[in-house]
């Protein structure tokens, strides 16, 4: 039931996209959505979603699965592209009683939605190719300049680390109390409002009390192994820049070029 | 017919239509007899968690049909059906909540809308039977021991009166004495209210000291199925899907070899003392 999320799952490969260093694909992914802020016109924002689906493709995720994981979000946009629709003054393209709509709004809907939909699966390829671990890494790096202001860019990166490795676990962990409340006769989720909040007590308490032996241990375990913060910390993985790291850069400039140009041209 | 677990070409896959699709059972079919002891062993990942889930439709079958008891799980009346089937999952003292044992042992008859007269005369009946005494009823859940835990978890299943107790792992984590008394309620249980016990078990002796039938799984299908005798005396094979057979059997294995009068196909304990005493017997006349 709760196992069903896989938006943002890392998925093992060896294409491209899983080869490059992690750092090229956050700095990539956040100016990527910087230019899907940037433009407003339809068709290059419609490119840059064929962008992305080529990136699946060349990363070898199926659409199909893609798919599975937005599915939530897709809600969300239908929300949008109705209040956009509907709520947009302008030049009325359709009139009838009340409604209007108007040929603004038709548009800021399109708009709207090619750029959450672009903005949201440019950032599972992300974490569809990178594993948490090296995320971290590379953030840590990234923001390593910040540690000269004492920011605990390194505390920040731990802590980050430790929240995505345990997601899993959790939605493990949940997935069992839930069953072993139902073996008993519990009815999660049914019922009025009230009822259904309460029927999360018997999973919610026995989640919270693992949760904090869970971190009760996992200190032990750090300290154990002298962890002492990141004060003169060695990584295992040395993250490297390579000739492809520069190539991606390259073919992502020369794209985000050419959107721009579209746009002030066509 | 006395069957009341009957499971036919039951397929079941996880994350179907994603890279970690995995099929945890794939076409098994069996039944169980009312008041049988059943264990199932199994290497880690061959199907046995997905199986008992099976048993009281927390997942359902995606190909074939399971009926407990004249009771189809795909339909209507789950909560009935997860009334007679009690499911012990592996640390089942993970899943106290309350703020007393009590009211811990009380949730699942509350869910159950029995009357209130009826809940205490149940409660306090399987606390003696868990040797939980008052005292411990009235603290929290997490004062407990481990063994006490563990107890006072099974009580909130066993309090339910299942005709079907599925036991996932049951003395994980126990001291050898906290193991016995545990199996000595349940096998108690079995002789006296007649109830029907499948125990998943890592553990090949408490298999054998136990169980009456054992189900052999390996790949999220059945590749063994009968008496203790039967599977234990099959060890080439166990051993070749990794599982193995008590270690007291390998013992009289190697007495057998030295002397034939020795009987080899001896798996618990027990028996195994009856035996060498008979022969050091013979041995002094």
């Amino acid at each position: 039931m709760i196992k069903d999320i896989t938006l943002g799952q890392y998925l093992p490969g060896k294409s491209v996209i899983h080869k490059l260093d992690p750092r090229t694909k956050l700095l990539m992914t956040v100016c990527f959505m910087v230019v899907l802020f940037i433009l407003n016109s339809i068709l290059s924002l419609f490119l840059s979603m064929i962008i992305v689906l080529i990136c699946y493709r060349v990363a070898n995720i199926s659409y199909k699965y893609a798919f599975k994981g937005i599915k939530p979000v897709l809600y969300i946009v239908l929300f949008t592209v109705v209040l956009n629709v509907f709520f947009t003054g302008g030049e009325p393209l359709l009139t009838w009683k009340f409604i209007t709509i108007s040929k603004e709004g038709v548009n800021a809907a399109i708009l709207v939605s090619l750029r959450v939909l672009t903005l949201i699966t440019s950032a599972s390829i992300m974490t569809y190719t990178t594993t948490p671990i090296m995320l971290t890494d590379a953030i840590e790096k990234l923001f390593n300049p910040l540690k000269k202001i004492k920011v605990p860019v390194h505390e920040m990166a731990m802590m980050m680390t430790i929240a995505l490795r345990f997601i899993p676990t959790l939605i493990d962990e949940t997935d069992k109390i839930m069953k072993a409340q139902a073996a008993r006769g519990a009815d999660i989720g049914t019922g009025n409002l009230l009822q259904r909040a309460k029927s999360f007590i018997p999973i919610l308490v026995p989640l919270f009390i693992s949760s904090f032996k869970r971190a009760d241990d996992l200190a032990i375990a750090m300290e154990s192994r002298c962890y002492r913060g990141g004060e003169g910390r060695t990584s295992m993985r040395i993250l490297k820049f390579t000739i492809k790291d520069f190539r991606a850069f390259c073919v992502f400039i020369l794209f985000a070029v050419i959107l721009f140009l579209i746009q002030i041209f066509i | 017919m006395n069957n009341i677990i009957t499971l036919s070409n039951v397929s079941y896959t996880y994350n179907r239509g994603t890279p970690l699709e995995k099929k945890a059972l794939n076409q098994t079919s069996l039944s169980i007899d009312k008041g049988e002891f059943v264990a199932i062993i199994g290497h880690t990942g061959s199907g046995k968690s997905t199986l008992i889930q099976h048993m009281n439709g927390l997942l359902k079958p995606e190909e074939g049909s399971i009926v407990i008891d004249g009771q189809d799980t795909q339909g209507k009346g789950l909560k009935e059906l997860r009334k007679k089937v009690g499911i012990v999952f592996q640390y089942p003292e993970h899943q106290l909540f309350e703020e007393s044992v009590y009211k811990d042992i009380e949730f699942g008859l509350l869910k159950h809308n029995i009357p209130e007269e009826e809940r205490k005369k149940r409660i306090l009946e399987t606390a003696s039977i868990l040797e939980l005494s008052d005292e411990l009823l009235e603290k929290s859940p997490y004062e407990l021991s481990g063994g006490q835990k563990r107890r006072a978890a099974i009580a909130g299943i066993l309090v339910l009166q299942p005709e079907i107790l599925v036991l996932d792992e049951p003395v994980a984590g126990l001291d050898p004495a906290g193991c016995k008394e545990l199996f000595n309620i349940v096998l108690q249980l079995h002789k006296t209210k007649k109830i029907t016990v499948i125990l998943v078990s890592h553990s090949m002796e408490i298999v054998a000291d136990y169980a009456n039938r054992i189900i052999v799984m390996e790949n999220g299908q059945i590749v063994m199925d009968g008496l203790v005798n039967e599977i234990f005396s099959r060890e080439d094979e166990l051993r070749s899907i990794n599982l193995s057979v008590p270690q007291i059997a390998k013992l009289m294995q190697l007495l057998n070899k030295k002397d034939s009068t020795i009987n080899s196909q001896i798996f618990t304990v027990d028996k195994a003392y009856e035996e060498i005493l008979k022969k050091v017997k013979k041995i002094h006349d």
